[in-house]
């Protein structure tokens, strides 16, 4: 048999310390990619045995048992099983125990062992357990399971090269056939785990376990809530605030690089479709990078530290009245930076029809996009006074806005959960993993891995889209005396546009604003200024200061609610429907996400603006 | 004495005091999802587990609960927990 096509997995329960055991053995040298057919994330990387020779390395989907229950799941048994398309059979499985809770964790290692297939077994988190006042006799469990025991502390690197000899002694052996073990039903496997667990611990002492006195204050019914509002507040600032600053260095860098272009070239169609097309499309997405690393920063610790899990565990009631569950919580409160994250958190959902629900109610969550948007048109239209002790009008529109679009994503959900994803009522099973300190390597690779898909979509989708935008309202070249604009193919479709539009209170100045700002909203505030011939073009304070004048000049106020009111609802960001698009697998959700989110803005923006009207106010 | 959670008296999990240890008697699976009784299943919730209802929910309805069952603490809705009748360890019989 070819050593190079060699491959191990690792399978084990959720919180085994599986991921982390796939990083200190395989490095940053990993790849992330979908199985073919599913959303469920694969990866792999390279393991280099004691002997120098290279081995691919993936880890499983955490699973319970080879009854599948959800799409994880099925995924970790067709691929012990031998048949997950576009994955080989793995030659050796590495099952990971947590050495704390080897009751639980042997009743699917039995499954597991069941195959017969070339298996090893990681004792993984060795230390922890030790906290616990638990100590274990690897040797007394590797006779009870009859396939070598290693105790490894994936975070603090012991047991790696131990494991890796060890995996590389069961490839040697892999001589091509199985050899089944007897099958024993699930109840006789419990009993066996609980012997073998117990035979395998050397002393217990009842110390009291951190993570018990940890959930005593953080489960807390009167206390966990206000803690995780603080934590969540603080979230919040982090991103809105501390993003700042590097996001105006981007955002520097991005017009330097623009202009660098304009002065090095000679003014051509060409340069400018460079400068106004690529550079400041995709530079106008990529200044969101600062939020997103920080908002995930914060996830992936809430993650690692056990807390997400607690997190989900105190927003479960509040979820379950709209018919979703604890778990849509944090994708739908990342979605407040940007939907991006937000959707591909989804993930961590087991139940599809939640996972759909929550995906399709995620731009609906106010992101950061929109709010360059809201400052410029609440700032021309609502006069800036106080109502009252440190409450400003302008800021209570603006909040306004934000609970506007979460009472919209929960009416949607209650709908759609009575719908288009009706299901038996989703349920809440959590396992709520130990307490840990995250590793900093871990960390880093997790905010790495985030990092470069962002970029990546930045660097594909939405420059096609930007340029494809550009082309729009370049094209055709606009004759003597005409503008530009009103020449260009979208300056046309603004005009088809303003017909179906007007009914609603917008004019064809918003008409043509709100098709650039299908590839981000913010763009919607650019293209208002470059329609009303703003001056200081390069200058942002100036622009929007006179931006401000040009509106009241031209917008009455029933049309400048209406437009915000749209802005909660429309789904005006390609890179969301794309992510929609590669989470869903296919075209139907991200279409009807379009169809529904459209219909929404116009009803919305409709209502607004006849509302307003009919009060009198323009 | 008979005691009040005495065996003619079924007690489900979601009524036992918070700290108590119990043993799961029976579970009605066929009140609950396939799914989510395999899941509950593969947990260890099943006839015979050894288990502690640790905490309770914020709101009103007290949902959902959090349950150590060994070394193990998993949290699911009272639903669930009303499937499973449970006798309480050590309660005065």
């Amino acid at each position: 048999m070819s050593r190079n096509a060699c491959v191990a997995a690792l399978v084990g329960n959720p919180n085994a310390g599986k991921s982390a055991l796939f990083n200190a053995l395989t490095g940053a040298r990993q790849k992330i990619a979908n199985y073919p057919g599913v959303t469920v994330e694969r990866k792999a990387g390279r393991l280099i045995l004691p002997s120098g020779e290279p081995m691919e390395l993936v880890d499983l989907p955490g699973s319970y048992g080879l009854n599948a229950t959800s799409p994880d799941e099925e995924v970790t048994r067709k691929v012990i099983m031998g048949e997950q398309v576009g994955q080989a059979q793995p030659d050796v499985l590495v099952i990971v125990l947590d050495a704390s809770n080897l009751e639980q964790h042997l009743v699917f290692a039995q499954e597991v062992l069941e195959l017969g297939r070339p298996t090893v077994v990681a004792l993984n988190m060795v230390d922890l357990a030790e906290r616990d006042g638990l100590t274990l006799d690897s040797a007394a469990l590797e006779t009870a399971l009859g396939v070598p025991v290693i105790p490894t502390v994936a975070v603090r690197r012991r047991g790696l090269a131990e494991l890796s000899a060890a995996i590389a002694q069961a490839r040697d052996r892999v001589s091509g056939e199985t050899a089944p073990r007897a099958h024993v039903t699930l109840p006789e496997r419990r009993l066996l785990a609980h012997e073998m667990a117990h035979g395998a611990i050397l002393s217990e002492t009842a110390k009291h376990r951190i993570h018990a006195r940890m959930d005593r204050v953080l489960l807390h019914p009167w206390l966990g809530p206000p803690i995780l509002l603080a934590l969540l507040f603080v979230v919040f600032q982090a991103v809105f605030s501390w993003a700042t600053p590097f996001a105006d260095v981007l955002d520097a860098g991005v017009s330097g690089i623009g202009d660098l272009v304009k002065t090095a070239l000679p003014p051509s169609l060409a340069r400018d479709l460079l400068t106004d097309g690529v550079i400041a499309g995709v530079g106008a997405v990529i200044v969101f990078l600062p939020q997103i690393l920080i908002l995930f920063f914060f996830i992936l610790t809430m993650e690692a530290t056990g807390y997400m899990a607690r997190a989900a565990f105190l927003m479960d009631r509040l979820m379950a009245t709209v018919g979703l569950s604890g778990r849509s919580f944090i994708p739908l409160l990342s979605s407040f930076a940007c939907a991006i994250p937000g959707i591909m958190a989804t993930r961590s959902i087991t139940d599809p029809k939640d996972r759909l629900t929550t995906i399709l109610i995620a731009p609906l969550m106010t992101c950061s996009a929109r709010l360059p948007v809201y400052a410029v048109i609440i700032a021309a239209f609502i006069p800036h006074r106080t109502v009252g002790p440190g409450f400003g009008l302008q800021g209570l529109v603006l909040f306004g806005l934000y609970v506007f679009g979460v009472v919209g994503a929960m009416v949607v959900a209650l709908v759609l959960r009575r719908s288009v994803t009706k299901g038996a009522a989703s349920g809440f099973i959590m396992e709520l993993p130990k307490y840990q300190l995250p590793t900093v390597k871990d960390l880093a690779l997790g905010l790495f891995q985030r990092a470069w898909i962002f970029l990546r979509r930045a660097g594909t989708m939405i420059f096609t889209v930007t340029v494809v935008l550009w082309f729009l309202l370049n094209f055709p070249r606009a004759g003597e005396g005409q503008s530009q604009v009103d020449a260009s193919i979208a300056g046309h479709i603004a005009n088809g546009l303003a017909v179906v539009v007007e009914p609603v209170g917008f004019n064809r100045d918003i008409a043509l604003a709100i098709i650039p700002a299908m590839a981000a909203r913010e763009v919607a505030v650019s293209s208002l200024a470059t329609t009303y011939a703003v001056d200081n073009a390069n200058d942002e304070d100036a622009q929007a200061n006179a931006l401000e004048d040009q509106l009241k000049a031209h917008w009455t106020l029933p049309t400048a609610l209406a437009f915000l009111a749209w802005f909660v609802f429309a789904p005006q960001c390609m890179s969301t429907i794309a992510v929609t698009r590669r989470e869903t697998n296919g075209w139907k959700w991200p279409a009807f996400m379009l169809a529904y989110l459209f219909g929404l803005a116009y009803l919305a923006a409709g209502v607004t603006f006849w509302t307003a009207r009919a009060f009198g106010l323009g | 004495m008979l005691s009040a959670y005495g065996s003619a008296v079924s007690v489900t999990l979601d009524q036992i005091p918070l700290g108590t240890p119990a043993r799961i008697d029976s579970v009605d699976w066929d009140l609950l999802v396939p799914e989510e009784a395999e899941r509950l299943r593969a947990l260890g919730l099943d006839a015979g587990a050894h288990v502690r209802l640790a905490y309770r929910g914020v709101f009103v309805s007290r949902d959902p609960l959090a349950v150590e069952i060994g070394r193990m603490t998993v949290a699911l809705r009272r639903v669930h927990a009303r499937a499973m009748h449970v006798e309480l360890i050590g309660a005065t019989a």
